[in-house]
């Protein structure tokens, strides 16, 4: 019999190119800052599930058990959740399971990710993700596959860069009120246009930054919850589902995978309609086609239509369907883990209507996050109601 | 964040902060060495490449020709079945021209790469891999496009036993 789950309490650090804490240090910083909006201390957590991306990033094998101690861990049920750019709302999905089982009535949720540690580049560690007999002795990076990926989706639709490059304007727009941004900046399409060719189609400002942060959330179970805050937000559906390692088989147009994850979600939190029952949407925007590729894989736009959506100004702030109102990856920034738990943070204050500048106009009371990882396979999708 | 919050986490170190040495760095360097044995099934992908020939493996379930090959389908999650010879000929699914090498350092000559779906495999069974003797601007999705190997003494046994694939008409 599972239980209902809320989020009671969210908190993130700064975002930036490199951060002075120590993983285990902004660890620290956003899971006291989730504990003190949830009114718990560390003694009333009774789990802690983490997130963190690759390793190779920090250069520490075993990252979960090397940061333990600042996730508040210590002597505590702990697991760590683990699907490259999917890890930070799969995150939550692994506190889901400890409460949702009635195993526990408290769990932290913590997300981290220093990629500054490799150089020259973190991107170096991505190659070591490609298959290595038969893809890595291309010479590959990671930027190759989203740029594959970017090619087929505007050669099977029909879309302009110049339609791909309004979601940088959007997100980078929208991280200016957003304060612990990396990227918030004011800039138009032409910008985006103008950008060094990095991966044609891809250019610079397609893309989101390397990123240092953490970012944490406590979740409850609906009785505690109800006793700690009138201002619950639900985890009323989960989702995650990963396909094969061999992207080259895969239509690359279509994100198949997200959508299979959206419908687990969406059966659960009994959404038959997404497009009218979800109200805003933090779907994962590493590159800006990929908010386009998920609107679509989530259901809420149709296939290629996200496009149009955005130029209309749909995906605004003050649109009928706002998307990435934190500013999103291009935006805040995108410490991979802690990028997608930064989004479930959002949606949180969103919902409790505490963002501030970057309160939606609508009067949102549900939203689906989503992120993406590893080879093109990885979708994990969280739908939050207040 | 929240409006109730006025005071974020963290202490950002600069460009200007490295470039100065304002703080404390302390490098390391690890240098793993690994040696794989390729697989069963791409053990003999890599034997017919150094023939010069590329090889997949049918599922007898779903009829798909596998490439590259598995010694299991995992949709059918059975044993296929059997080899079978795939044409050094495709078709581009997609491009990219990479101005990037692996750990993002920009290179001088751009890197043409893409997705080749293989003739004689199933649709949409593609192989990563460069694209050569053709210029950027003249790529496009659809292309047929050939296989130029290496001299057989020069074929070791690998995915770069293939130097590239080249446009199959001028």
């Amino acid at each position: 019999m599972k239980r209902r789950v809320a989020i009671i309490g969210a908190g993130i650090t700064l975002f930036r190119r490199r951060m002075l804490e120590s993983p285990k240090e902004l660890s620290f910083e956003a899971s006291r800052m989730a504990l003190d909006a949830a009114g718990l201390t560390l003694k009333d957590i009774q789990s802690v599930v983490s997130g963190s991306a690759p390793d190779a990033f920090d250069g520490v094998h075993m990252k979960g058990e090397y940061y333990l101690d600042g996730m508040g861990a210590i002597g505590k049920p702990h697991q760590r959740v683990y699907v490259g750019g999917g890890t930070g709302v799969f995150t939550p999905i692994g506190g889901w399971w400890n409460v949702a089982s009635g195993m526990y009535d408290t769990c932290l949720c913590v997300a981290e990710e220093k990629m500054s540690p490799l150089h020259p580049h973190p991107q170096y560690a991505f190659w070591s993700i490609f298959d290595q007999i038969l893809e890595r002795p291309l010479g590959t990076t990671l930027l190759w596959i989203f740029s594959l990926e970017m090619r087929r989706y505007m050669h099977k639709y029909g879309i302009k860069e110049e339609e791909i490059a309004e979601v940088a304007v959007k997100n980078k727009g929208n991280a200016i009120d957003h304060p612990c941004a990396q990227l918030g900046a004011k800039i138009t399409v032409d910008d985006v246009m103008n950008s060094e060719p990095i991966c044609s189609p891809v250019k610079r400002l397609d893309v989101s930054p390397p990123s240092d942060g953490a970012a944490a959330v406590v979740l409850a179970s609906e009785r505690v919850a109800k006793k700690l805050t009138d201002e619950p937000v639900w985890l009323d559906g989960v989702g995650w589902t990963l396909d094969t390692t061999h992207w080259t088989n895969r239509d690359l147009a279509y994100p198949e995978y997200v959508e299979k994850a959206a419908k687990m979600a969406y059966k659960m939190a009994g959404i038959k309609n997404p497009r009218k029952e979800i109200d805003i949407a933090e779907p994962y925007d590493p590159f800006d086609y990929k908010e386009l590729h998920h609107l679509e894989g989530l259901q809420l736009a149709g296939k290629g239509e996200a496009p149009k959506m955005t130029v209309d100004g749909v995906t605004q702030r003050d649109g009928d369907l706002p998307v990435c109102p934190s500013g999103g990856l291009l935006g805040v920034g995108n410490p991979i883990a802690a990028a997608g738990m930064m989004k479930i943070c959002e949606l949180f204050w969103q919902l409790r209507g505490e963002a501030g500048k970057r309160q939606v106009k609508k009067d949102a009371r549900t939203g689906v996050a989503q992120a993406w990882g590893d080879l093109m396979q990885v979708g994990t999708v969280t739908v939050m109601r207040r | 964040m929240s409006q109730k919050i006025t005071n974020y986490p963290g202490h950002e170190i600069t460009h200007e902060d490295q470039k100065e040495r304002r703080y404390l760095d302390i490098e390391y360097k690890f240098v793993p060495r690994y040696s794989w044995a390729a697989g069963v099934a791409i053990s003999r992908f890599l034997d017919e490449l150094k023939e010069g020939r590329i090889i997949a493996r049918k599922c007898n379930q779903c009829e798909r020709i596998l490439v590259p090959p598995r010694m299991y389908c995992e949709q059918c999650y059975r044993p296929t079945d059997q080899w079978v010879q795939i044409k050094d000929t495709g078709t581009v699914n997609t491009f990219s021209i990479s101005h990037v090498g692996t750990d993002a350092r920009r290179l001088k000559t751009p890197i043409l790469v893409a997705v080749v779906d293989l003739d004689g495999a199933s649709p949409g069974m593609g192989i990563l891999h460069n694209l050569g003797e053709v210029e950027p601007s003249n790529i496009r999705i659809g292309m047929k496009v050939q296989a130029v190997w290496k001299q057989p003494s020069e074929r070791q046994g690998a995915i770069t036993d293939i130097r590239y694939f080249k446009p199959l008409e001028a």
